[in-house]
């Protein structure tokens, strides 16, 4: 079982942070809303909004971790530029997409999107555990201020959504491959 | 996380500290859409955003879009730090900045503006 340094990097970014930090979504909507909807006295104990404050940070280190590695290790090697004379264009993703109409839209739209929309999630994220920090359950005060950070962790998942999901689909139609083999395991 | 505490108070903590960071949120997003924008329609722009030729215009679109937001963040903690602001106005402006920006990054839409 071998797997190539460009593949593996690739499933880190994606699955090792980016899926994980989607999957924490989940958990971070609800306890915010949770925490926050409940009047002053009712709202997490010491404790607990200490506990969400850690998830939250968690979060933000995994968006981004997600797109710092996308964008600066991942992205190079999908958009390098073919030599000239090279006709097997496996090894240049965003090349070998461009060269057919039925595939240069998963370049033109999924990925000039992707690689933009997913920079709102670190930035909105960043801020939803400051303020929670910052705040904890006297947010329960500020009625404006909670809608709005809600508001931005839902514009952060709808981003991470986009972004992950276009990470998936050009995966499938010209992955990043190549580079040292990793041996794993050896076969039976 | 279930716990619940109904025994303490909670003291009312000015919003101008979270304000800003919202709005500095918002700033961020829009400056990133803006700049993707810029950097798509205009070549000169995109090669000044070059910043790291292996990842591209995305390099410089991203890293000026981050300083944009951490210094008007810091420049709105400044300002509004320990008192209390219009949360309302400022919390609908993020809000219109931030569709700006996620609008802004959609490719259909930035070729529209272009007339492509």
């Amino acid at each position: 079982m071998e797997i190539s340094l460009r593949d593996l990097l690739t499933v880190i970014h994606g699955t090792g942070f980016g899926a994980l930090f989607m999957l924490a979504f989940s958990g971070a909507i609800g306890e915010l809303h949770g925490a926050w909807s409940a009047t002053p006295q009712e709202t997490l104990d010491t404790r607990g909004q200490m506990m969400l404050r850690v998830y939250l940070v968690g979060m933000v280190a995994l968006a981004w971790l997600t797109v710092l590695s996308g964008a600066y290790i991942i992205y190079p090697w999908y958009r390098a530029v073919p030599p000239a004379g090279v006709v097997d264009l496996t090894a240049f993703p965003r090349s070998l997409l461009l060269s057919s109409t039925h595939t240069s839209g998963w370049h033109n739209v999924g990925m000039e999107w992707k690689e933009h929309i997913a920079w709102f999630a670190p930035i909105a994220m960043t801020m939803v555990a400051y303020v929670y920090w910052k705040y904890g359950r006297g947010m329960n005060r500020h009625r404006v201020m909670r809608t709005t950070v809600l508001g931005f962790t839902a514009a952060a998942f709808i981003a991470t959504g986009v972004a992950g999901a276009f990470g998936v689909f050009l995966n499938k139609f010209a992955p990043v491959r190549g580079g040292e083999t990793i041996h794993l395991m050896k076969g039976e | 996380m279930a716990n619940i505490d109904a025994s303490s108070t909670v003291s009312l903590t000015p919003n101008g500290d979270g304000m800003a960071a919202i709005l500095a949120a918002g700033i961020g997003c829009g400056a990133l859409g803006m700049f993707a924008f810029l950097g798509d329609a205009f070549k000169g722009i995109g090669q000044f955003f070059n910043f790291y030729y292996p990842a591209g215009t995305l390099s410089g679109v991203t890293d000026t879009a981050i300083i944009v937001w951490l210094a008007s963040w810091y420049v709105l903690a400044k300002r509004w730090g320990g008192r209390d602001v219009a949360a309302g106005r400022i919390s609908f402006i993020a809000f219109m900045l931030l569709a700006v920006g996620l609008l802004l990054t959609f490719p259909p839409f930035m070729d529209l503006l272009q007339g492509k």
